[in-house]
């Protein structure tokens, strides 16, 4: 290696954006970067939050590694990495691995890891099973929490059943229930996730030896699952499409409706307006509890929290239904499809031997891939959601309390201070007094949101710190695709043309289009047939606005990405894991989606204006 | 077909004909039985070139000249092969012989077709590059008489000096050296090109590699051109590699028979030679013909003015082929010890 030694700065170089001092040492001193942390290797978790933190949000990171950790470390014993540690800067959250070195301790780890993760293996199905009722469980839990109020009086019944606990108390502990939820949805979510992962990838590495040059597409497509809930949301849209057409109420739904409208005609045509509305709320729940986000932002709203992504994909379903086309997924001809691909990759191998362990593999991957496809409904999105709202709810309560111009404002209290306003609020209530909170909050509020913008404003390094000669930490390959050669890849960043972007190639197919650069679900509307979308993220749960679109680019994701996995069900040709799409391409330009080779052209340099 | 007719049909002939038509003529056989479209065509077979050896061994000796000289004697070598090669190309055929060629010419381009004569050989050995020469083709050839004479040419390159010094080198005895020739009508190319059922890169089998340039695919198996290339999943169809070439000339038929070179527009120099569903068809074929056979393929092919799809010629793949199979990871009989390639780090 003669090359000239490239790096990353290191985190004490980092300076805290002027202006921002306060918001950034309102975290907690344990996520803040200390002297120590130049001897590690960090990077810019942008996959999972790429946008600056809202202080509160910063929970997520926090239950999220604690579990991750818990299970990497000490339940599953991975023999070669433990945990990941965070911390915060200018609202950016930066992770890194603590991989395990030595030859000893992973030959001990390996022992452990043996026995732990393939008990897990062996009894895949039974433990899953077991996890979905766990799940549900804790879901009727959170669902079951009251929604915190403080009346002026205790109701009479509090004296009569001699109740003896005053309302103020379920403040505290919902609050807490609520934290303690999601701290344990998270460990959850880890039980399987990287055993998961992990057997998938094993498939995946025998595949890429067995077949050089196979496709990471045409791997993902033979462990593909059939019946995983994240199609679900977008079935249950197409079925509201059908049965809007059955019942003869399709005439009400039209681009650019006013959805509050729509739900108010529909229910006063009575009868079949308000059967359908009837069909809506069973496909509500559980189906729409699905955010557009990848559920790590409380503003990432679901479905039943704001209709528009189903409702904007309504009228496309409901003129294909018109016109006899076929919308509902083919579950049976893509079962048939994914095994004849199996079948023909086998066929391929040259030995008996081989043949075998693609059998073993192949069925491993299968096993685990219900879980990798569908914990995400149940934990990002119907218990993050719960989580949020509940949230949300003390926001209401401490806003009608003036501690907040709105109730959204909560949400840059860390979860510590939002206790103490809570108790602030509870002990005021108690002794009859005014909360001290409505002359604190304001002001910090209104410091954190400015920081916030700008931070958003403000680009941080994709990495910090000395370069690791390998990446051989499988939980961050993984999950975050991070390798030597994407490093490098960092390193060099600006090296190619100039108005050529690459990214992971997610659906194969070459598209030119208009480039709609689309930062929030809100914008959704502004997608006309045949834009291509340019986002940050997408989720399973943008599915719907696939059928309008014709090609994707994202900033996030890597090519096992659900997202990619969507598109190329829809065969949507799709570029994911720009990294700067939404910041170098503008909105309105032309631009050429490569999926099949992962690269992205701008045609055009000057903006096309809309109504021109 | 009878092992004694001086040609076979196409349709008649399958791959274990190989002995008296050579590998190229039994594997159009093969394929136009396999319901492949093939240019249709005949085998002038070993046997006719054995009668008209016969009739040269009567007038005076071929084999044992050839048994007899010193390879290491160049200048030897060079005047018998000088010698013999007038012989072949020069003294009357067998009238049989003669006969059954232009009959067979008749009845294939009677109408005014032109043909391709390829030499056909009928021994592994033979499609070695070691054992030049041996592989003549002549392209656009115009009417029977000239079909004739390059059916003599084609047995005259076993006496080429090569051919002579590479067998006396190997001890090989002349006895049964053989030549046999194909005789396919030509297809006037729109492009033209070869197709490995395998990646020649990485042997890898699930992808197919593709390489194609306008007009007859004499540019792209010489090398005169640089071809468009492409590697497409072979299962799933995904088009992995798109390299459009700079295709400075193309190959056409000449006025008078044969071929010459034809300078490009700069648009049609740079533009793909093939669509997407062109090579969607022949990723089609391919797989068929490597199913057909049992094994990776190496084949040529044209794609006509009409934009029919034509298989010119078909030969199991041999470089990584004839590779030791060595399983990808050794087997264990706990299926889950595999996970450690993930879990267990960099070994």
């Amino acid at each position: 290696m003669s090359q000239p030694t490239k790096g990353f700065p290191l985190p004490s170089s980092l300076k805290v954006v002027p202006g921002t001092e306060a918001a950034q040492a309102a975290h907690p001193y344990y996520i803040q970067f200390n002297p120590g942390d130049d001897e590690r290797f960090w990077f810019y978790n942008s996959m999972h939050f790429p946008e600056p933190m809202h202080h509160f949000d910063m929970v997520t990171a926090e239950a999220a590694y604690c579990a991750l950790g818990s299970f990497n470390t000490r339940v599953h014993v991975l023999p070669t990495t433990k945990g990941i540690d965070h911390r915060i800067i200018n609202g950016r959250v930066f992770i890194g691995g603590v991989a395990v070195t030595d030859p000893a301790e992973i030959e001990a780890r390996t022992k452990e890891f043996q026995q732990r993760a393939f008990y897990y293996y062996e009894h895949w199905e039974t433990l899953y099973d077991q996890w979905k009722e766990k799940m549900k469980a804790l879901i009727a839990d959170a669902q079951a929490l009251p929604k915190p109020t403080l009346p002026d009086l205790e109701p009479i019944e509090t004296t009569h059943t001699g109740k003896g606990v005053a309302a103020n108390h379920a403040l505290i502990d919902t609050y807490r229930k609520t934290l303690e939820g999601y701290f344990r949805m998270w460990h959850h979510h880890f039980e399987f996730l990287l055993l998961g992962y992990g057997a998938y990838l094993t498939f995946f590495d025998f595949c890429k030896k067995a077949f050089p040059e196979i496709s990471d597409q045409a791997i993902s497509r033979m462990v593909a699952g059939m019946e995983a809930e994240i199609f679900r949301p977008d079935e249950e849209v197409k079925r509201l499409a059908r049965r809007a057409v059955e019942l003869g109420v399709d005439d009400k739904f039209h681009d650019g409706m006013v959805i509050d409208d729509v739900l108010a005609a529909l229910d006063q045509l009575g009868g079949a307006g308000k059967e359908w509305l009837k069909e809506l709320e069973s496909s509500r729940n559980p189906w729409f509890n699905v955010n557009v986000g990848d559920g790590f932002y409380h503003y990432h709203r679901s479905w039943n929290d704001d209709l528009s992504m189903p409702f904007a994909a309504l009228p496309g379903y409901i003129e294909k239904v018109k016109s006899g086309q076929p919308i509902e997924r083919p579950t049976g001809k893509l079962i048939e499809e994914r095994e004849q691909l199996v079948a023909d990759y086998r066929d391929l191998l040259d030995t008996d031997e081989d043949r075998a362990t693609y059998d073993q593999l192949i069925t491993l991957a299968h096993r685990v891939f219900p879980y990798v496809e569908g914990h995400k409904f149940y934990c990002e999105h119907w218990y993050t959601n719960l989580f949020f709202n509940k949230i949300r709810e003390y926001g209401e309560l401490l806003a009608e309390n003036g501690f907040f111009a709105e109730p959204a404002d909560v949400f840059h209290l860390t979860h510590y201070e939002l206790e103490s306003a809570i108790i602030d609020l509870m002990l005021t209530w108690s002794s009859g007094a005014q909360p001290i909170g409505p002359q604190h909050w304001p002001a910090k509020v209104a410091e954190r949101k400015a920081a916030i913008k700008i931070w958003g404003e403000h680009t941080v390094p994709p990495a910090l710190g000395a370069v690791p000669d390998v990446i051989d930490d499988p939980a961050i390959v993984m999950l975050w695709g991070i390798t030597r050669e994407s490093l490098d890849a960092w390193l060099s960043d600006g090296e190619g043309p100039s108005n050529e972007l690459k990214g992971f190639a997610a659906c194969q197919g070459v598209v030119e289009g208009t480039a709609r650069v689309v930062k929030s679900v809100e914008e959704i509307s502004r997608l006309q047939q045949g834009d291509i979308l340019v986002c940050q993220v997408t989720n399973p749960t943008w599915a719907p606005i696939f059928q309008k679109i014709s090609a994707a680019v994202s900033d996030i994701g890597g090519s096992m990405s659900h997202m990619a996995i969507v598109a190329r069900e829809y065969e949507l040709p799709a570029v994911v894991g720009t990294g700067s799409a939404t910041q170098r391409i503008k909105d309105g330009q032309r631009i050429r989606v490569d999926g099949g080779r992962g690269i992205v052209t701008i045609l055009e340099d000057q903006p096309v204006l809309e109504d021109a | 077909m009878s092992e004694t007719d001086a040609i076979g049909w196409f349709a008649d002939l399958r791959i274990d004909d190989r002995p008296t038509v050579g590998g190229k003529g039994a594997s159009l056989g093969e394929l136009t039985h396999a319901g492949i479209d093939v240019p249709p065509g005949f085998v002038v077979t070993t046997h006719a070139f054995e009668l008209f050896l016969e009739a040269l061994e009567q007038a005076s000796p071929v084999r044992a000249l050839v048994e007899a000289i010193d390879p290491a004697d160049l200048d030897a070598v060079t005047a018998l092969s000088k010698a013999l090669r007038a012989r072949v190309e020069q003294e009357p055929l067998p009238q049989p012989v003669e006969r059954a060629i232009l009959d067979a010419h008749t009845q294939l381009a009677g109408d005014g077709a032109t043909v391709a004569v390829r030499s056909s050989a009928t021994t592994e050995d033979a499609e070695d590059a070691s054992f030049a020469g041996l592989q003549d083709t002549f392209l656009w050839v115009l009417d029977a008489q000239d079909t004739v004479h390059r059916v003599r040419e084609c047995w005259g390159s076993l006496y080429s000096v090569e051919s002579i010094t590479y067998r006396r080198k190997h001890g090989l005895p002349e006895e049964g050296v053989a030549m046999a020739v194909v005789v396919q009508t030509m297809v006037d190319a729109r492009t033209a090109g070869v197709m490995f059922t395998r990646s020649p890169t990485t042997g890898d089998k699930s992808v197919i590699t593709i390489e194609g340039a306008w007009g007859l695919g004499s540019a792209v198996v010489s090398g005169e051109v640089t071809p468009d290339r492409w590697v497409i999943g072979k299962i799933t169809g995904e088009i992995s590699t798109r390299e459009i070439s700079d295709k400075h000339i193309r190959q056409v038929p000449a006025q008078g028979g044969g071929i010459v070179d034809e300078d490009l527009p700069a648009d049609m120099r740079t533009a793909p030679s093939l669509s997407d569903e062109e090579l969607q068809a022949l990723r089609t074929v391919g797989r068929r013909v490597e199913k057909h056979y049992g094994r990776p393929q190496d084949i040529e092919w044209a794609i006509d003015k009409s934009g029919a799809l034509l298989l010119l010629q078909s030969r199991p793949e041999t470089v990584w082929s004839a590779k030791a199979q060595v399983p990808v990871t050794a087997p264990t009989a706990d299926p889950l010890k595999h996970v450690m390639t993930i879990f267990g780090g960099r070994k």
